[in-house]
């Protein structure tokens, strides 16, 4: 497939098979993952979840083609990332993918609406449209009168909406999420899982959150839940999610 | 892009001033050091500045203009004799004391000039006429030895104003301006007879010849053809100062001390500017990851933080040849400090700035390349 490419049309957004990651080299070689697998759908959102060390962020960057796998099947959005080199990944990335970080990764010496427009500056888009779209895409996560505030002056929850502007803001069919919540307070954790909900709400679009905090649980389609490198099991219900979580918001 | 990269380089404007400063710095410490450098070559060859003739000839044992190893009288008419020498002329050149009123002494570069001719004579007459140098007891004086004389006297020293060397009078009739001397005497002109008069008798007294070339004849023609002829050392004046130059390289400690601060500024900016400017990418390694994450390839990348580099190495760059200018024009309005800024020496210093910062941007640069884009979800 062309990374530049719309991705064929089906219900599978991710298929994740037998997927193995080593890091580490001699005696400090260990396996992160054994044989991972999962698959995730179009207009829904997924979560990883699991304690720490078990392997989610690593399956995270290997979906998002930052890392290598060592073995097993990727497939996302019908392209198989293993077959991609590093050029071809990174424009696949640059199409496909969008970013929230848990550090929200803000470019603090530019403005909101330029951090907004990066996505954009990379697919080649000039800069005054992509800060036209960027203001607009601002607009829709409510922050349209912060666009020319720097970053730093925004609050931790804002920051995180600028940084959910930013991931979809050339609208990616995937949205990838690490501990998108973990650096905020309840209140802006709820905000910006409900915007993150409004968003895999589109068919075309899957959302795949790893997270810690089980106050967002209730925000999840379906969970996958990981320990010590493998997919344990995925909850396929939010009633299910309750029952393996009653203490889930 | 670029744009971005270039909004992301002076957002950080700490790190941005600091750079900039830096650069500044080490750029002003390289050019002021080499302007010194050229200043005090050019003081070296001040006599062929100030006597301006075509060919010189010495004796052969000569390396340079300040040498003194006098040729005899007759060698004048010898010269005179070389197909292609159009006119030559005696020049006395030699140190002397200036014994001023209340007793005060002051070093002097003493030149005979020949009387018929004047050749050799300065060429920016201030104040005064050259042809009274013709008139009894009287000498030319450069506007260096008239501040000299003004502050050892206690008033303003000028035309008509009487001085002693070697106890015999020299009456100011003029006031020129002349380019300081190496040995930091100032230029007192006269005619030559006169110069033997001031300087005490010795076997032989004639320093150079001066010599016009025919014309049809090249100076480099004809100063090889009196060396054939004459068995003394003909030089045609480019050549006589490169020899006077490199004979001030090579013999003198100017280079190695001078030539170590031009490095002292190299290394300042290296260490200065590499250090801060990855410590810039540093900073900001994350965010560059995140970048990466978001597809941004080494591609694009690299051009990136080399615009950085290059941007904040232009910046101080141009403020450093500007510190630097200044000084120079204020060095030059007073004249007492030796500073010349040929257009090598911004080149040389452009060149210096620009290897710094393409280090200083490589370190950054493999810092980035070598980043996994994955340490964004760490």
């Amino acid at each position: 497939m062309n990374p530049t490419a719309s991705p064929p049309s089906s219900g599978t957004a991710i298929s994740v098979r037998g997927v193995e990651k080593y890091v580490g080299e001699g005696d400090a070689r260990i396996q992160v993952l054994k044989g991972a697998n999962f698959t995730a759908r179009r207009g829904e959102m997924m979560f990883l979840v699991g304690p720490s060390g078990c392997g989610k962020t690593t399956l995270l960057s290997l979906i998002a083609g930052t890392l290598a796998a060592d073995a097993g099947e990727l497939n996302v959005f019908g392209q198989d990332l293993r077959q991609l080199g590093s050029d071809r990944l990174a424009a696949f990335r640059a199409r496909h993918v969008g970013f929230v970080f848990q550090q929200f990764n803000l470019i603090p010496s530019i403005t909101v609406a330029e951090n907004v427009s990066v996505p954009l500056l990379i697919r080649g888009l000039a800069p005054r449209a992509a800060e036209e779209r960027a203001r607009q895409m601002l607009a829709r996560v409510g922050l349209a009168d912060r666009a020319d505030t720097r970053p730093g002056k925004l609050s931790g929850g804002q920051q995180q909406r600028v940084a959910i502007a930013r991931g979809l803001v050339h609208e990616p069919d995937l949205l990838l999420c690490d501990e998108p919540t973990a650096a905020l307070d309840r209140d802006n954790g709820q905000q910006v899982m409900r915007l993150m909900r409004d968003v895999a709400r589109d068919p075309k679009r899957c959302v795949i959150v790893v997270t810690h905090d089980n106050r967002t649980y209730g925000y999840a389609d379906r969970m996958a839940e990981m320990e010590d490198g493998r997919i344990l099991r995925v909850l396929e219900t939010q009633a299910d999610i309750r029952e393996h979580h009653p203490a889930a918001g | 892009m670029f744009r971005l990269a270039l909004k992301m380089l002076v957002g950080d404007r700490g790190k941005y001033a600091l750079l900039v400063s830096g650069l500044t710095f080490s750029t002003m410490l390289m050019a002021q050091a080499m302007c010194l450098f050229c200043g005090i070559m050019s003081w070296t060859v001040s006599s062929m500045r100030n006597m301006r003739a075509s060919v010189w000839v010495s004796d052969p044992m000569v390396e340079q203009v300040s040498d003194n190893k006098p040729l005899r009288a007759s060698d004048v008419s010898r010269v005179r004799s070389v197909p292609g020498v159009a006119w030559a002329a005696p020049l006395y050149q030699g140190a002397q004391q200036a014994r001023l009123e209340g007793g005060a002494t002051k070093g002097i570069t003493l030149v005979g000039l020949d009387s018929s001719t004047l050749a050799g004579a300065p060429s920016q007459i201030l104040t005064g006429r050259l042809e009274d140098l013709r008139l009894p007891n009287t000498v030319i004086i450069d506007e260096f030895a008239v501040e000299r004389f003004s502050e050892a006297t206690g008033r303003a020293f000028g035309i008509g104003d009487v001085f002693e060397i070697n106890d015999r009078e020299a009456r100011v009739v003029g006031i020129c301006r002349a380019a300081r001397s190496f040995t930091g005497g100032p230029f007192i002109f006269t005619q030559y007879e006169r110069a033997l008069d001031y300087t005490p008798a010795q076997r032989k007294m004639l320093s150079f010849i001066l010599v016009g070339a025919a014309p049809g004849h090249t100076a480099a023609e004809v100063a090889a053809a009196i060396t054939a002829r004459t068995g003394l050392r003909g030089w045609s004046e480019h050549e006589f100062i490169w020899s006077t130059i490199y004979w001030y390289v090579a013999n003198t400690g100017i280079p190695i001390n001078i030539g170590l601060l031009v490095v002292v500024g190299f290394v300042v900016g290296i260490v200065f500017s590499a250090q801060t400017f990855y410590a810039f990418v540093l900073d900001n390694l994350r965010n560059l990851a995140a970048l990466k994450a978001m597809g941004l390839t080494a591609r694009l990348l690299v051009p990136m933080l080399l615009l950085q580099a290059i941007t904040v190495g232009l910046i101080g760059y141009g403020f450093g040849m500007l510190l630097t200018s200044s000084f120079g024009f204020f060095a030059l309005g007073h004249g007492r400090i030796a500073y010349l800024m040929p257009w090598q020496v911004p080149a040389i210093a452009g060149a210096a700035v620009l290897s710094i910062c393409v280090f200083s941007a490589l370190l950054g640069i493999t810092k980035v390349v070598r980043t996994e884009p994955a340490i964004v979800f760490r």
